[in-house]
């Protein structure tokens, strides 16, 4: 098992899956030459060529559209946004062209292709580099989405979604590129749709996705120096979405936070909060409580910034009060 | 100057050009002999204006549809514009590709789906193209490599680009052909495509029908250019302008767009001068609002099929009578697609949920022709997906 950067995962799941199938290509803004504005794609151009690693100009509706043609007929594209907050310009092609295809052409078109990139807020980059985009993705019928929060799982889900026969969506942490964990060694794969559980407790559930789970996990680390013993559940994929593995840690802990990075309003909380009232009604203690960014544009400055963000104090006091250990 | 490249297939703007079809020669594409016998441009001319007459009876059999509640949703009739799909399909080869927009039924019947089927899909019947899930927007089908109708207007033209890109990828010498109204090219898609394109040399053909109007907008009241094959020059293109209304210029002007895209990979931007004989859909006057009724008549000389029917009579290539005999065949075609649309059972409640993702059919490896493995069009030497791990 080496320990490897979630950028380096990201790096082995494409080289690897390029190197495994020719219909596999990577195009987008600054991969090739200039070797990924995050260096994702270091490297690629000079193995691959640039036949299969493609520079575009900064036209994200257009090369979105290119990569659902392609797909349609036989390649595997994967497709990188420099920022999902870019992507915003090409949804039409991937709502109303990757995700509907196979569907109104009654079966005949599917679109295997990846789109993925950065999601979330990074560092006072202001309002318009800085949202979580998961739970607008999530609504579609047609896509998948995975939002992984560790190198192992950037790894194994890039590369399952590369195979996998649909347009998925691959939302990567702006601030985990740097971040290291174990990947196991030789062919690595997570299955979409599957949560994992991160950490085991018995006292509540912390149900949460793609960067968060790392500050879920800090929220556990404190809250195990107080004698509370939290699940981790990380949902990994958003959609479609793991519902038994919710109920199973729901009904082990009688509680739940979910804590998400993008606002509330139809938010990833809200849906994992109607599984709960629905499946295990008669398993809750409390009330399902949710931890997620405040509900206004990202601000810049430092401390409006930290006060904006979900963070592990707000878990662990949405934790505390559902254990009605907050008076 | 900058490095544009001359425009040798230019014809004069169809207000320009006489009310006969231009008697250049039609075999364009490059398979067919440069001076065929008489005989076989006689047959070329019959199916030409069969096919034409086959759309034309069809789609006022839509229009009585509709009215009678049996279409439903939207409908946007091709009636008037037939020598532009008609023409320009007829000089592909069946394993090129063709996309286009919301106004698709007479361009599917023309690529080869059958009129029934089409009915079908038109009625919402499980027989459909896209079995009944697509609509009269959305007509589909793989075995004619006809890639959709598209519901948003500009949004087909990006995935044309990559369908061309795709070609490339794969060393094939298939092209794209790519239908658009002239409103899209107002459209950052419009733009957005063509520039990859010219920059990456792709073999697609895009076709602007230019009918004058988006919807009730007039071209003169929506683009700074009136001449749009000229934004080709944009993108290093070639570009070229034809009589819309004269099959045989479109099947000329496209089939030499056709051929360099085969031989040469370049792409083309051509603008086809033609008019919509109705209204955009089903729904508003045909004239009277944006445009007039004089205007309308004027332009209803110019039919498509009159036109070429003219044609063949002055070269005496058909009969009147030949011309009923036809009229009678697709009229008895398009009965036959009404009556095989109206008994077909609708799709079953149970395909609701199948199609939204692949796995939905019984998983990733389904053999309803979605699969990856299907999906590659002789793409060759890839391996087969493997599925992840589960």
């Amino acid at each position: 098992m080496a320990t490897i950067t979630y950028r380096d995962a990201l790096n082995q799941a494409l080289r690897e899956e390029m190197q495994r199938d020719d219909r596999v290509f990577l195009m987008g803004e600054e991969v090739a030459v200039y070797q990924g504005a995050y260096k994702v794609s270091k490297g690629l151009l000079q193995e691959f060529g640039e036949r299969r690693v493609v520079d575009t100009p900064i036209t994200e509706l257009g090369f979105a559209g290119v990569g659902v043609g392609a797909a349609m007929t036989g390649l595997r594209p994967v497709i990188e946004f420099m920022t999902w907050n870019f992507a915003l310009l090409a949804l039409d092609q991937v709502v109303n062209s990757a995700a509907k295809m196979l569907y109104m052409s009654g079966g005949q078109f599917a679109v295997p292709m990846v789109f993925r990139g950065p999601n979330g807020a990074a560092l006072q980059l202001g309002a318009q580099h800085s949202q979580a985009w998961e739970s607008w993705l999530m609504h579609i019928p047609g896509l998948k989405v995975v939002t992984p929060g560790t190198p192992a799982d950037a790894k194994g889900l890039l590369k399952s979604a590369i195979r996998d026969d649909n347009p998925v969506l691959v939302l990567e942490g702006e601030m985990l590129y740097n971040t290291k964990g174990e990947v196991p060694d030789g062919e690595h794969l997570v299955p979409l749709g599957v949560a994992e559980l991160k950490r085991s407790g018995e006292h509540c559930s912390i149900i949460t996705n793609g960067k968060m789970v790392l500050v879920a996990l800090q929220a556990a680390d404190q809250l195990a120096k107080d004698g509370i013993r939290v699940d981790v559940l990380d949902l990994r994929t958003v959609r479609p979405m793991d519902e038994a593995a919710i109920m199973a840690t729901v009904r082990k802990t009688n509680r739940a936070v979910v804590l998400e990075e993008g606002w509330s309003a139809s938010g990833i909380g809200g849906h994992v909060a109607d599984v709960i009232q629905r499946e295990c009604f008669d398993d809750l203690d409390a009330p399902v409580l949710r931890a997620h960014q405040a509900d206004a544009p990202m601000p810049y400055a430092k401390n409006l910034e930290r006060a904006a963000k979900p963070d592990a104090a707000k878990t662990i006091a949405a934790v505390k009060r559902v254990m009605y250990l907050d008076s | 100057m900058t490095n544009i490249r001359p425009t040798s297939t230019s014809t004069p703007p169809s207000g320009t050009v006489a009310a006969r079809p231009s008697p250049a020669p039609v075999n364009a594409a490059p398979s067919m002999p440069a001076a065929p016998p008489a005989s076989d441009t006689r047959e070329l001319h019959r199916e030409l204006l069969r096919m034409m007459l086959l759309q034309r009876r069809f789609e006022e059999r839509c229009a009585e549809a509709y009215a009678l509640g049996k279409i439903g949703g939207f409908s946007h009739l091709y009636i008037g514009q037939e020598a532009t799909g008609t023409g320009a399909i007829s000089v592909l080869r069946p394993d090129d590709y063709v996309i286009t927009t919301y106004r698709d039924h007479a361009q599917a019947i023309a690529r080869g789906i059958t009129p029934r089927s089409v009915m079908a899909e038109l009625f919402g019947k499980a027989a459909g193209c896209s079995h009944g899930k697509g609509g009269s927007m959305h007509l589909f089908s793989r075995e004619h490599n006809f890639l959709g109708g598209h519901g948003i207007v500009g949004a087909n033209i990006p995935i044309a680009t990559g369908v061309a890109f795709g070609i490339k990828y794969r060393g094939g010498d298939q092209v794209c052909l790519c239908f658009f109204g002239e409103a899209a090219v107002n459209n950052g898609a419009f733009h957005e495509a063509l520039n990859m394109a010219g920059l990456w040399k792709l073999p697609v053909i895009y076709v602007i029908e230019n009918n004058r109007y988006g919807m009730g907008t007039a071209l003169e009241r929506a683009s700074a250019v009136n001449d749009i094959a000229e934004r080709a020059r944009a993108y290093d293109m070639h570009r070229a302008v034809v009589d819309g209304q004269d099959v045989l210029a479109v099947r000329r002007v496209v089939g030499e767009a056709v051929q360099r895209a085969r031989t040469e990979r370049l792409p083309t931007l051509i603008e086809s001068r033609t008019y919509r004989f109705m209204g955009h859909s089903m729904s508003d006057a045909v004239a009277g609002t944006y445009r007039s009724r004089a205007e309308l008549d004027e332009q209803l000389k110019r039919d498509p099929i009159a036109l070429l029917r003219a044609y063949m009579h002055e070269r005496n290539e058909i009969s009147e009578s030949e011309v009923a005999e036809l009229d009678a065949a697709v009229r008895a075609e398009c009965e036959d697609a009404w009556q095989f649309a109206d008994q077909s059972p609708e799709p079953e409640l149970g395909a609701l949920m199948q199609n939204v993702t692949v796995e939905g059919d019984g998983g990733p490896a389904s053999g309803d022709g979605a699969s990856s493995a299907d999906n590659s069009n002789g793409a060759g030497g890839a391996p087969p997906a493997a599925e992840p791990s589960s």
